[in-house]
């Protein structure tokens, strides 16, 4: 019974069905299931089949970003209950990830965003123009061990050295691993500002991250 | 929704050329050096000269020939599946056939190729899912001359699922190839209704015709196995100057090939094909990659489709490069070709693979090939506007948002809507591209003509049916001079 449930939980994910996806998480809590084995035994598993079929080339990135909004879908049914219940998910890390300041650009941040929830990350996506501020902000707020700052132009690239500013004047900078992507950005740069982490394409950003938390 | 498509030719222009093709059909008429093709032309009522073997053929008599050869037919698999349409504006491609010499990547020259040759191409052609059949594309230099061209067809038939271009070099070959079709096909009956090859059959420029090619178009005909007659003027050298002087001269050549093959069956399944070129007045080669040789295949592609109602099958050999090695100038005349044969709807072009004017085979080439060739096809079926509406629903599901990789419907859509090509195509990050090993496409497709073969799996014959080709190759090979065949090192 549970297996079969398991098995339709995972390929909501494979087929980034996200109103399956939450349908079966609330079915799951309807039942009595536990939304940790809802979790790992029912949703991750599709997710890993999903970053599987990428890495082979079956799939590409529309499927690793509908497979990641399912993800999210039943998470976000089951997260609540997994909170009272006292629970936690297992993740590699938890990663606060936007574009920075002056800067509306979307597509390579939300690339990187699925691309490390697909690999066991997660994911507070805080948007695009996030003042330096609110990426301090969050990063208190979910303890997070990765900061992940977008910018696609030499403009607004400055404001990634802004950002880490503000985290050491906020006396976070030693708790946080700082990531920085977009085009104009290189490993020149990232050293220059003091970013511990760089990359060139979303799954390159799954490496650095999984390198900067020892996996 | 509409299908790209390339005429170089006006209606007018195409009639007139067909007019003056069947007037040279009686002056000065074709030469035909078969004495059993001459008996059927002058029983027809064409005027037969037996001293200078000229015959005369009325425009009636053609005509007919043309009104009785088929407008489409199949090729069929291994597993008896239709997988090539000859017939309207279908597209196909299958490798260029007959190389004397094969590129060897490591050695970076070329060398004559051996059975173990032959047998890499067939299994990497193979695994190719954008090149439709096989082709008789490797000669090997293992076995005598004698034997050479049924030779292919055997290890094709013991390796191949995908249907075959083929041909002879000799009259007695045919037989032989017959035989070991109707081999794997249970009957000669079942081979013709379900063809599994079509056979390459090659008048001489301007207007003659040798013994050999009479006899492969007649017992095509009357076996019921599929005939593409490659007419191949060298434009100013042994046709006219002009591209459409050549056209003229091109669909004369058919004319006399589909009159001559539909005396000896009627209805038998016939292809308006060629291979010409235009010559180069500098060197005094046949560059298959210059423009005017794919104007030249284009336009009689364009005249073979306008010859009757319906049109007849079209067949060239595009998608081919002069070039030595795999270089830049190789994808450019490749691609030009592919890309230019696909709009004018040539049924099937033969080239992929092939270099050095028809002459050297590169198994990395033919491994970038199937991507232009991917790309290609892609083109013909040109820009999907059934959506309806064609974008409001989605923009306004999107929103500013901007972020369509979310939508539902980029992952319905994305697939179809371009040609997703392999990494032989390098689309990489800068730094991805450096890290895999900086590798250009020449190293890229080398990469992956290795795991290609690798990945082939052998065709489930039947062991009676082994043994019996073989059987019927080692015959054959023995009255060539062969005691013992080369040994076959896939099994």
């Amino acid at each position: 019974m549970s297996e079969e449930l398991f098995n339709q939980m995972a390929q909501a994910v494979i087929d980034g069905d996200d109103e399956e996806a939450a349908a079966l998480a609330q079915q799951a809590l309807d039942q009595g299931m536990s939304p940790l084995e809802a979790i790992n035994l029912g949703f991750t598993p599709g997710m890993d089949t999903v970053g599987e079929l990428y890495s082979t080339g079956e799939y590409f990135l529309p499927d690793l970003i509908l497979g990641g909004e399912a993800m999210k879908a039943a998470l976000a049914v089951l997260e609540p209950a997994l909170k009272s219940a006292g629970q936690a998910r297992q993740v590699l890390g938890k990663v606060v990830l936007g574009t920075v300041k002056g800067d509306i650009h979307e597509i390579g941040k939300s690339l990187v965003g699925s691309m490390l929830a697909a690999n066991g990350f997660e994911v507070f996506d805080v948007g695009i123009d996030v003042e330096s501020e609110e990426f301090v902000a969050k990063v208190r707020q979910h303890d997070a061990d990765i900061l992940a700052l977008s910018a696609l132009l030499t403009t607004t690239m400055l404001h990634q050295r802004t950002v880490i500013e503000h985290l050491s004047e906020a006396g976070l900078r030693d708790r946080v691993k700082v990531m920085v992507g977009g085009s104009p950005v290189t490993q020149g740069w990232a050293d220059d500002i003091g970013a511990d982490g760089f990359a060139e394409d979303a799954a390159n950003a799954v490496v650095v991250a999984k390198k900067m938390m020892g996996a | 929704m509409i299908r790209p498509k390339l005429e170089f030719l006006s209606r007018e222009t195409v009639d007139r050329a067909i007019d003056e093709a069947y007037e040279l059909l009686w002056d000065p008429g074709v030469r035909v050096h078969y004495d059993e093709a001459l008996a059927l032309l002058a029983d027809a009522g064409a005027t037969v000269d037996m001293e200078s073997r000229v015959a005369q053929i009325p425009r009636s008599l053609a005509e007919k020939a043309v009104d009785t050869a088929p407008s489409s037919f199949h090729l069929y698999d291994f597993e008896g599946n239709p997988k090539v349409h000859y017939g309207g504006d279908d597209v196909h491609f299958d490798p260029g056939s007959a190389a004397i010499e094969i590129a060897d990547y490591n050695a970076n020259q070329s060398r004559v190729p051996v059975t173990a040759d032959c047998e890499n191409y067939v299994r990497l052609a193979e695994t190719l899912p954008q090149i439709d059949a096989v082709a008789t594309s490797i000669v090997c230099g293992d076995v005598p001359q004698e034997m050479a061209d049924w030779y292919r067809l055997y290890l094709l038939l013991l390796y191949a699922r995908k249907p075959i271009v083929t041909g002879t070099f000799a009259i007695e070959s045919f037989a032989i190839m017959h035989e070991l079709l109707v081999a794997v096909a249970g009957s000669a009956e079942a081979l013709a209704e379900k063809p599994r090859a079509v056979f390459d059959v090659c008048p001489s420029p301007p207007l003659l015709w040798s013994d050999i090619t009479c006899a492969n178009l007649i017992d095509a005909a009357r076996t019921g196995v599929p005939a593409e007659l490659v007419s191949m003027p060298l434009t100013g050298a042994t046709g006219p100057a002009t591209v459409i002087g050549s056209a003229v001269q091109h669909a004369a050549e058919c004319l006399s090939g589909i009159t001559i093959h539909q005396l000896a069956q009627p209805g038998s399944p016939i292809v308006w094909g060629g291979s010409p070129a235009s010559f180069d007045m500098r060197t005094g080669t046949t560059p298959m990659g210059a423009m005017a040789t794919m104007m030249l295949d284009c336009s009689y592609a364009q005249i073979g489709k306008h010859i009757k109602p319906g049109g007849l099958p079209t067949h060239a050999y595009l998608g081919m490069a002069d070039t030595k090695i795999v270089d830049a100038q190789t994808g450019l005349e490749t691609a030009s070709g592919a890309i230019l044969g696909a709009l004018a709807g040539v049924n099937m072009m033969s080239g992929p693979g092939m270099m050095d004017f028809e002459s050297c085979f590169s198994l990395e080439k033919l491994v970038i090939d199937a991507e232009i060739v991917g790309m290609a096809k892609r083109l013909v079926r040109g820009v999907d506007d059934t959506a309806d509406p064609l974008a409001l629903d989605v923009m306004r599901e999107v929103g500013h948002a901007g972020n369509f990789l979310k939508s539902k419907h980029t992952r319905r859509h994305f697939r179809r809507e371009d040609y997703i090509p392999t990494e032989v195509i390098d689309r990489d990050f800068r730094q991805t591209w450096f890290d895999k090993g900086a590798l250009d496409i020449n190293a890229r497709a080398h990469r992956k003509v290795q795991e290609l073969i690798a990945s082939y799996e052998l065709l489930p014959l039947d062991q009676d049916l082994v043994t019996e080709l073989e059987s019927i190759a080692a015959r054959h090979a023995k009255a060539a001079g062969l005691d013992k065949l080369p040994q076959r090192t896939v099994r």
